[in-house]
């Protein structure tokens, strides 16, 4: 999911409507004076680590659902809060130089809605911390126990919004080599954990009206300095649950000259994880669909072959298109072929 | 065909006279012209008004304010996003002094509603100096020319307004250095299923702010001083124009007569006159609508300077071209044309075929409707005189304006006629028998003329009558209420504080200056604390007071307002004024507040103190031996008050009266502009009537006057018309001056000022209007004197 | 003499070259004499008039008046010449409307500075114009005006009187009276009376006639 590194900062930079921040931002594969870069073997310290990392220049907390409605409707829901920083330090005045930014959505199998909220650090107005763990932007909040296995989720935007409890069955898992995620073969990393094994409950509301949903829950922990090859142009990244209880992540970075990157985590019910080496994981669009005129692929064909998968991957709703400032399509998908499941898949670079 | 042989022949009456032609076009264009010009001034006005009402960071969203107009804490306005609500803050203040002072608006990107719109900071050096401890400022190219000291470095941008600086919240509270919010902006959309903002935050007010309202409400009395001198130099323009149409008309009598005569119907012949005059209308009003950009492009930086000083509110001095009032100026001149060519028209559709040949039927007419002007005079000194019983308001107050000025001038022909023929008996010599009978022949001839310049002279004394007078007053209270010696103003609250301690040692008398913004009445306004001092006793000028007005507010039990404030909220002493929501004092009394546009009201300091403890204190007055100001200006120098910041009270004077001279440049201009329109008119109707005038003038010079002596006549009656019109428009223009100082200004600014008689104000006008008749005259006359005779021997012989 | 006129010339640039209206013209007429100027339209019989009225200028050729050579005067000198030696009736009249009748008939005699108040009462009755004294030139008939006229000329005892087609826009009868009234008044105030007509009717009532052919006498 290191793929979401190079949104941030160019979210964050037409969010403010400052252009210049996007570019200043464009280079986020150098290097930059003063930031700190993810270094191989280091241990994480829980549950200081869940909190926010200012001396890294990107970090997020992000959750995707896939919900299963009272009426029978599967939905998905997003929770995202972004962390950007103009400078490695962090301080409780109006000046931090520490950014954030709220992503948060439902889809229906008809409908997507969308929110974004912006603010700057040292406020108040958004923030995480450790312990007690709290992550926030205005009032949505994600909050519960400090190893993460208790959450509570809320959030709402002009049209909906939900309340979602999340209880994990399963351990914290790390990505790449203890959770040293690299993102390209120039070798541009990240700090990488998830929490994939969340059982949900709670309640959306949309226009047509409140929900009791149920379903499982995958929450994304990283952060970086400099997570993106140069020429890097877009990604789409899979989250994908199968019936036997294994799950999938694996992404496919694509770079301007046509050159893929893929990358990827096998993860078992019981958590065990296998990284995947560039190549192993395969995904390629099957069907593209028109999403206010952009191109986007909504069906996919997934192949691991190492542990006999092939699957096709199809979005719930196609038109899952994120209407925010920086916009991206974001939603969930059913999973069927060699194994069955569901899953989450993001996509940009499609403008 | 036959259309075009009728245009034909009805064309080459202007080929034969083109200088008519040019008269006829010109005046209608100077009509044009100056309404024009007056709207493109009042419409750019307007949409810079519109324009800062949308500039960056302002936005037409409700707002929330604390009452009293205290800061909003940082606090509250996190509270309130953790709460949901989609709310962004913004600090305002004033920055600077003087003419560079600007308002300085603080943001947060972060928080702003995307239609509020934000800042371009496309450059990444700006995005990291917005952030930084220096910050980075947005301003309009007009106001960077002219920032205070200061600022951090200054990008410039169109669409913030001008005066404003736009800037990070955390820059603009250093700058400020103040602590809090002005206001918190309210997002249009709001998540669902909020907190309602009064179970949140009870002391907080929702207001729906129109601050082009603000402005358009205050500035509203000015532009309608302008609409009506527009109206007046174009109620001036279209005399020319009626009188142009007129003669043209009537010169062309008999060829109307031979061409219907030949055939023609009436109904096509009033066709192609029509026609006729739409061509010229649309000819005249692109010359117009030229002379309007013009007059509004020269006239513009005075403007925006004059709503600057009187209003603050913000006028760039460079024009747009706005295609709104160059059709509006088109419409204008369609409308003149027509009013103008109407009655004759009319006249020629009722044209019996063999009616005779009147050539001075036109000047008959215009006799026999002296008397229907006068009745018309009548009717509208009655409008005015109920009107001046019974209207109110400021609009009222014009139309009485117009009224009476409309009546005088319709009255102007009878009056004329009957002092001429008073005068008659009076005269020696056969020459000056006949100029007087002569004059008064001509008075119908000229009275369109006579009436603009009547209009135009009245208006130039009644306005520099109120000019002048305000400007006396204002100069002697100014010497009242600027009593002390030095005013200081220092760079920060610290050295504030060296400020203090050096005054209180050097000088006699140490008077902090402490303000507020707040609303009173609903309105902005001003709230000053004052400290315990004779200084305030001996000088402050009161219009009205209770017993020991200034004991009373020392001690706290009392607030004193200006005169604005006392008349718009129609206050009585003794009553009680609400300061904020639980802060009311009884009012003791009440102060002129010349040129300033906002209600003011003044407070015992350690009251204001208390209750807005956030309040700037960098400002001082001080009392000391005028011999000492300088030596005390050195002192604070030296202790590194910025020059700037120190003015002695002459200093001020200066600067005060320097506003206001260049706050009534604008009137003074437009007055020369509509003295000039008269006298082009009266160029224009004696220019024509010459032609008219050559056979009563040729048996004169048959009978020995020489060329050179009849021209000298025409010279003379020019001079005797604008002099009697001139001493007509003395007594007229007091009149009107009463009127602007006693109702108009009271209506627009809120004071009354008494008046004061300029006589050598009103000589010297009479010189201008002299000199104005003699230059119309001149063209006319010298033609005359270089008359060929054998022009003047063909009176005699032409069969007419 | 009162009138000498000897060889005046005046040419006027026309369409084709220069058109003599008067060629080398010489006539004389002693005071209290009358002589009627006749001719066809376009002879140069008003021209003629012009010239010894002052009104006009001379090509070639000397006019004496009173024995002043008039010929080559300025434009002042010729002025006060029209003021106090010479009177004008036209065939229009030329009234000054603004002044009333009684203003008028005295108007020349004061322009001349020598009012004569019962000389112009004597031509006021002479002419029937007492009556009518207050009123305006636009509020009297054509006959009425031009005795108006005539009186105005005569009340300032020119020493020439010019008259151009005086009775032309008048009625057959009222031009015999009209003539007949100019005639006399000239008469009783020794004038000399120079009357350009087409009228032999008229012209008999005149002590001598000149005719004009083409800008030469016949």
């Amino acid at each position: 999911m290191s793929v979401k590194a190079g949104i941030i900062g160019l979210l964050l930079a037409a969010a403010v409507a400052f252009s210049a921040l996007a570019q200043g931002f464009a280079g986020l594969g150098q290097e930059v004076d003063g930031f700190k870069n993810p270094e191989r073997g280091t241990p994480f310290d829980f549950p200081a680590d869940h909190g926010p990392h200012p001396e890294y220049r990107i970090e997020w907390w992000y959750l995707t659902t896939n919900l299963r409605g009272a009426d029978g409707q599967d939905y998905g829901a997003q929770w995202t809060l972004f962390r950007s920083a103009r400078e490695p330090r962090s301080d409780d005045t109006w000046n931090s130089p520490q950014s954030w930014m709220g992503h948060a959505a439902i889809t229906t199998e008809t409908n997507h809605f969308s929110a974004e909220r912006f603010a700057r650090g040292g406020a108040g107005q958004a923030g995480a911390v450790g312990s007690p763990f709290e992550a926030w932007i205005d009032d949505w909040k994600m909050v519960g126990a400090d190893d993460l296995s208790d959450l509570q989720v809320t959030a709402r935007g002009q049209d909906f919004s939900y309340d979602l409890r999340l209880e994990a069955q399963g351990p914290l898992i790390f990505h790449g080599d203890r959770g040293f995620s690299v993102k390209s073969v120039e070798g541009q990393a990240s700090y990488y954990y998830s929490q994939p094994f969340y059982e949900v409950s709670g309640q959306i509301q949309t226009p047509e009206g409140a929900v009791e949903v149920t379903g499982n829950a995958w929450l994304d922990r990283e952060y970086s300095s400099q997570p993106l090859g140069r020429t890097q142009s877009g990604w789409d990244w899979f989250s994908l649950s199968f019936d036997d209880g294994n799950k999938l992540m694996g992404f496919l970075l694509r770079d301007t000259d046509g050159d893929t990157f893929t990358a990827g985590t096998w993860i078992t019910p019981e958590g065990e994880t296998t990284a995947l080496e560039n190549g192993q994981f395969q995904a390629r669009a099957l069907d593209i669909t028109d999403v206010d005129g952009r191109q986007v692929p909504t069906t996919w064909q997934v192949m691991l072959p190492s542990f006999g998968i092939d699957v096709t991957v199809e979005a719930v709703n196609t038109q899952a298109w994120m209407d925010v400032i920086f916009s991206y399509w974001e939603g969930p998908v059913r999973v069927s072929g060699s194994h069955s499941g569901i899953g989450y898949l993001e996509m940009t670079g499609y403008e | 065909m036959m259309t075009r042989v009728v245009l034909q022949a009805l064309l080459s009456h202007w080929w034969r006279r083109p200088l008519q032609l040019v008269t006829l076009l010109f005046g209608l264009a100077l009509a044009t012209g100056l309404w024009t010009g007056v709207q493109a001034i009042n419409q750019e006005a307007r949409s810079s008004y519109d324009a800062a009402a949308q500039a960056l960071g302002q936005g037409d969203f409700d707002r929330l304010v604390a009452q009293g107009g205290a800061l909003i804490q940082r606090q509250t306005f996190v509270d309130l996003r953790r709460a949901g609500w989609l709310v962004s803050p913004v600090i305002e203040g004033r920055y600077g002094r003087g003419e560079d002072r600007v308002t300085v608006i603080g943001l947060d990107p972060f928080t702003l509603p995307p239609s509020a719109g934000a800042p371009d900071l496309s450059d990444d050096n700006d995005l990291a100096q917005w952030f930084s401890d220096d910050g980075l400022i947005f301003v309009h190219p007009e106001t960077q020319a002219a920032l205070p000291d200061g600022l951090p470095r200054a990008i410039p941008n169109l669409s913030v307004a001008i005066g404003e600086v736009v800037t990070d919240v955390t820059t603009a509270w250093r700058l400020l250095e103040v602590d809090g919010f002005s206001h918190l902006i309210i997002a249009p959309q709001q998540p669902i299923g909020l907190t309602p903002l009064d179970d949140l935050i009870p002391s907080l007010e929702r207001v729906r702010p129109d601050p082009a309202g603000d402005i358009a409400q205050l500035t509203r009395s000015f532009h309608l001083n302008l609409t009506a001198f527009g109206l007046l130099s174009f109620a001036v323009g279209l005399f020319i124009v009626h009188a142009a149409i007129g003669l043209a008309f009537e010169q062309r009598r008999g060829m109307f007569r031979t061409l219907r005569a030949l055939g023609v119907s009436t109904r096509r012949l009033v066709a192609v006159l029509a026609g006729e005059t739409l061509v010229l209308a649309i000819l005249a009003g692109l010359l117009g609508i030229g002379l309007g950009y013009l007059v509004a492009a020269t006239l513009l930086p005075g403007v925006a300077a004059t709503l600057r000083g009187l209003y603050g509110a913000a006028v760039p001095g460079t024009l747009s071209l706005d295609p709104a009032w160059a059709l509006s100026g088109f419409g204008i001149a369609l409308a003149g044309a027509a009013a103008a060519a109407g009655q004759s028209l009319w006249q020629v559709a009722k044209l019996p075929i063999l009616a005779p040949a009147k050539p001075r039927a036109w000047a008959m007419a215009m006799d026999r409707s002296q008397t229907r002007l006068a009745l018309a005079a009548l009717v509208l000194f009655a409008v005015t005189v109920v009107l001046l019983i019974f209207g109110s308001g400021l609009v009222a107050g014009f139309l009485l304006l117009g009224a009476f000025l409309l009546g005088a001038a319709f009255l102007l022909p009878w009056v004329l006629s009957r002092l001429l023929r008073l005068a008659a008996p009076l005269a020696r010599g056969p020459i000056t028998q006949w100029a007087l009978a002569d004059t008064r022949q001509q008075v119908p001839g000229l009275s369109l003329a006579l009436m603009a310049l009547l209009l135009a002279l009245a208006t130039n004394i009644g306005v520099g009558t109120m000019v002048s007078s305000f400007r006396l007053t204002f100069a002697g209270w100014l010497d009242q209420r600027l009593a002390s010696e030095i005013y200081v103003t220092a760079r920060d609250s610290q050295q504030s504080e060296d400020v203090r301690a050096l005054l209180e040692g050097q000088a006699d008398a140490v008077l902090p200056i402490r303000s507020t913004d707040i609303r009173l009445e609903g309105q902005p306004a001003q709230l000053f604390g004052v400290v315990d001092h004779p200084t305030y006793e001996q000088g402050w000028p009161l219009i009205t007071a209770l017993d020991t007005p200034w004991a009373q507010v020392a001690s706290g039990q009392a607030v004193l307002i200006n005169e604005q404030l006392w008349r718009r909220a129609d206050l009585t002493l003794g009553s009680e004024l609400a300061l904020t929501a639980d802060w009311a004092l009884p009012i003791v009394g009440v102060y002129s507040d010349y040129g300033n546009p906002e209600g003011q009201a003044i407070v015992a300091q350690a009251e204001l103190l208390q209750r807005f403890p956030d309040v700037s204190t960098l400002g001082y007055a001080a009392r000391t031996d005028p011999a000492q100001v300088e030596a005390l200006r050195a002192a604070l120098i030296d202790i590194g008050v910025p020059a700037g910041n120190i003015l002695n009270q002459a200093e001020v004077k200066t600067f005060s009266l320097d506003v206001f001279d260049r706050t009534f440049l604008v009137t003074a201009a437009l007055n020369v502009l509509t003295l000039g329109v008269a006298a082009f008119a009266m160029l224009a109707s004696l220019t024509t009537l010459a032609g008219l005038r050559l056979p009563q003038l040729a048996p004169l010079w048959a009978m020995g006057l020489t060329r050179r002596h009849l021209a000298l006549v025409e010279l003379a009656r020019a001079v005797l018309f604008a002099a009697i019109t001139w001493a007509l428009a003395v007594p007229l223009g007091l009149i009107l001056a009463w009127v602007l100082l006693a109702v108009v200004n009271v209506e627009a600014f809120g004071w009354r000022l008494p008046m004061f008689p300029f006589p050598f104000d009103w000589a010297r006008l009479a010189i201008w209007a002299i000199v104005a008749a003699l230059l119309a005259a001149a063209l006319p006359a010298y033609r005359l004197a270089r008359i060929a005779p054998a022009q003047l021997i063909k009176v005699f012989a032409d069969e007419r | 003499m009162l009138l000498t006129v000897d060889a005046v010339t005046k040419t006027y640039p026309g369409d084709t070259g220069p058109l003599t209206v008067l060629d080398a013209v010489s006539l004389s007429l002693s005071a209290g004499e009358s002589l009627a100027l006749m001719g066809e339209s376009g002879s140069g019989k008003s021209t003629l008039l012009h010239l010894v009225g002052g009104l006009d200028t001379a090509d070639a050729g000397t006019i004496t008046l009173n024995g002043t050579v008039i010929t080559g005067l300025d434009d002042r000198a010729l002025a006060e010449l029209r003021r106090t030696q010479i009177g004008v009736v036209f065939q229009q009249f030329n009234l000054i409307p603004s002044l009333t009748v009684v203003q008028n008939l005295a108007f020349h005699a004061r322009l001349a500075g020598r009012l004569d108040e019962t000389w112009v009462n004597t031509v006021s009755e002479r002419l029937g114009l007492t009556t009518v004294g207050a009123r305006y030139p636009e509020q009297l008939s054509g006959g009425q005006q031009q005795r108006v006229a005539i009186g105005r000329a005569i009340a300032a005892k020119p020493a020439l009187l010019l008259a151009d087609e005086p009775t032309g826009n008048l009625d057959e009868d009222t031009a015999d009276t009209v003539m007949s009234l100019l005639v006399d008044l000239t008469k009783e105030a020794n004038t000399g009376l120079l009357v350009v007509t087409h009228s032999q009717a008229r012209a008999a009532a005149l002590d001598r006639h000149l005719t004009l052919s083409k800008g030469s006498l016949a």
